[in-house]
């Protein structure tokens, strides 16, 4: 197989609050043999709120960023939901309005660049199911993590809306019932837990202005893993593993019952089954202990 | 391709929510095991129930042309309108165990169907209607340019079916918030050239009520029958909010417009930099759970965060591409 090569847009979690997810990304491309060219130059995506205040400067803003990965020929690669959905949103947008694209190209033009809609946008998730395949991870895993049962928990953002979520990987995922992290899991070794709210939202994006409404969903998801008998929880979303991994204290107290689960990222956890060390994965910088290694 | 039309058919097992709350202390499921063929909907299911099977199950269907909204219910968790959704869709989506739910399981009166008065309390609150002063013996007549009825974006097919509103996450957990379906009409109405009302778009910007305390889970836009793309309505009246000048100081408004000023300095965000906009003195009740990320090495301090190259292109993109003003 040609050696797998994408552009890879980081977003600002990966580089501030969830430095482990940077590390493992890293271990598991390594492993993988997957070249990752790090987009140095792009800026955040604005995490679905920046085009609430102003949706022009969200798009050329994103189409900037896109516009870097097309000027090295590769494939955007994002490690975050969020991001993943920017992206897109902005790339069907301007792919399917020649006026707009103009208009946001009459601005990169003042900085020497262009949108042009040559590469694709995915998750690394899709990237390592759809490009790399789970069969080939299942060959290479040295330490299966057969012990576990592992909750996937999707993130809205890369399984809503399916129609444009559908357009950026091969293998059709149906929001009702998404299997892709589970098969992940199960290549893995794990034994998947299957759970009410595993295609729920996690209240991120309401944090600051809803918290009551932020806990609540955030207790919901880790109670429905429990209640599911889940040893840990897993997600491709560094908002979502924020929101799960540190604000279990308000979770609780929302939902009146304890409630905490070691939470992986999707990359720690394939790291794990291919052998990388704690240390490698950042497996230390959770607050909710990731005890069981 | 041969253009023959086969009809196909095959065993499914239905599993109904049942319930009636006159008689019932707590709902229950009943198993129909049905012959269904590749022609039907899942209208007909509903009635081959209750003509086959139990006359006294219970839903709602009026037109059975995807127009009157009666017929909204579950299959599998997923809201659809009975009259319009194929059952070969539902197979291949879900396979042949479904499982047939009211939108609401905790609003259910009679089985399939639910006490829908929160949803039109919220729809009335939003003014769904025109405000203009009408002209008694007009003239001629009143028209709109295609252009200016482009700008509903057509929120005007809404049905109100409730499929958004009973999707919504947030609806369940605070009982103040409109929900998608209301936005949307609020959406409809404000973008309606011939309109004035004026308090409408203030409602919807109202905290706890309002478009501020949506997730963006985009339920709604998954739900929807119609592609009205609820969310998408939510998304506009945040933008109409700030172009009328009526966007509120309080943390909603200043965590959207944080990331511009954020984007501005660092082409990055600065995760902390925008708590701290957004919340003010208010921080401090942050403090806990930040002194046990900071010893995780999970805050990086203003003077660590790393710049995004080329910084200047994003600061010129910044001045030259702002549309907006708060
Ligand atoms: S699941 Fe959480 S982080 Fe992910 S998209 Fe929904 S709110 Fe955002
Ligand atoms: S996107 Fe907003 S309005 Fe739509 S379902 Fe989610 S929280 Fe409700
Ligand atoms: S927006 Fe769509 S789902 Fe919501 S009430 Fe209207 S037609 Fe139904
Ligand atoms: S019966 Fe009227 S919309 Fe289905």
């Amino acid at each position: 197989m040609k050696k797998l090569k994408y552009a890879l847009f980081t977003g600002c979690t990966a580089k501030q609050s969830t430095p482990e997810q940077m590390m493992s990304t890293m271990a598991v491309a390594d492993k993988l043999g997957i070249e990752l060219v790090e987009l140095t130059e792009a800026s955040c995506c604005g995490a679905s709120h920046l085009q609430d205040y102003d949706e022009f400067l969200s798009l050329v803003l994103n189409a900037r960023n896109i516009a870097y990965a097309e000027q090295k020929g590769l494939t955007m690669v994002t490690i975050c939901n969020t991001c993943q959905l920017n992206t897109a949103m902005t790339k069907h947008k301007l792919d399917n309005d020649e006026a707009l694209k103009a208009k946001v190209n009459e601005k990169l033009a003042e900085v020497g660049l262009e949108y042009k809609g040559t590469s694709a946008i995915t998750h690394f998730l899709y990237a390592i199911i759809d490009d790399f395949g789970l069969d080939k991870i299942k060959e290479m895993v040295v330490t299966p993590l057969s012990q576990f049962n592992i909750a996937p928990f999707y993130g809205c953002h890369n399984i809503r809306p399916s129609e444009l979520q559908n357009e950026t990987h091969n293998s059709k995922e149906n929001p009702y019932n998404p299997t892709s992290l589970d098969d992940l899991i199960i290549a893995c070794g794990g034994k998947n837990v299957d759970y009410e709210e595993k295609n729920k939202c996690c209240g991120f994006h309401v944090e600051l202005q809803a918290p009551h409404t932020a806990a609540v969903l955030t207790g919901n998801a880790i109670a429905g893993a429990m209640d599911g008998d889940a040893d840990m929880m897993v997600t491709p979303c560094p908002l979502c593993h924020l929101k799960l991994d540190t604000q279990t204290a308000h979770a609780s107290e929302a939902i009146g019952r304890d409630v905490e689960l070691p939470v992986l990222h999707m990359q720690q956890m394939v790291g794990l089954a291919l052998g990388c060390s704690p240390a490698e994965l950042g497996l230390n910088h959770h607050l909710a202990k990731v005890d069981f290694v | 391709m041969s253009t023959e039309h086969k009809i196909t058919t095959q065993q499914v097992n239905f599993k109904v929510f049942r319930f009636n709350a006159d008689e019932d202390y707590l709902p229950y499921y009943e198993d129909y095991n049905m012959e269904v063929t590749s022609e039907e909907v899942v209208l007909d299911i509903l009635n081959r129930i209750k003509w086959d099977h139990d006359g006294s199950f219970s839903y709602r269907r009026s037109c059975r042309h995807g127009i009157c909204g009666a017929c909204a219910i579950k299959v599998n968790g997923r809201s659809t309108l009975a009259c319009k959704e194929s059952m070969n869709d539902m197979v291949d989506l879900f396979g042949s165990e479904l499982v047939i739910e009211p939108l609401s399981k905790k609003r259910a009166i009679k089985d399939m169907i639910i006490d829908k008065a929160d949803f039109w309390e919220k729809h009335a609150a939003v003014t769904p209607y025109l405000v203009a002063d009408i002209d008694e013996n007009p003239e001629s007549e009143n028209l709109v340019s295609p252009e200016d009825a482009d700008k509903l974006d057509e929120a005007d097919l809404c049905i109100q079916c409730g499929a958004c509103h009973y999707a919504c996450p947030v609806v369940e957990i605070n009982e103040d918030f409109f929900g998608p379906a209301a936005f949307a009409a609020a959406y409809r109405f404000g973008a309606d050239v011939r309109d004035s009302a004026d308090s409408r778009l203030a409602d919807v910007n109202e905290e706890k009520q309002g478009v501020w305390d949506c997730v963006k889970c985009f339920e709604c836009a998954e739900a929807c029958p119609k592609d009205i793309n609820p969310i998408a309505k939510i998304t506009k009246l945040h933008q109409m909010a700030f172009q009328e000048g009526i966007a509120k100081n309080n943390v909603a408004v200043r965590h959207a417009v944080g990331f511009k000023k954020s984007i501005a300095k660092n082409g990055v965000l600065d995760e902390g930099g925008l708590v701290l906009y957004s919340e003010g003195p208010s921080i401090v009740k942050h403090i806990p759970v930040a002194l046990r990320m900071f010893s995780k090495g999970k805050i990086v301090p203003p003077w660590g965060i790393t710049k995004s190259d080329n910084l200047d292109e994003i600061k010129k993109l910044v001045k030259s591409s702002s549309t907006a003003k708060f």
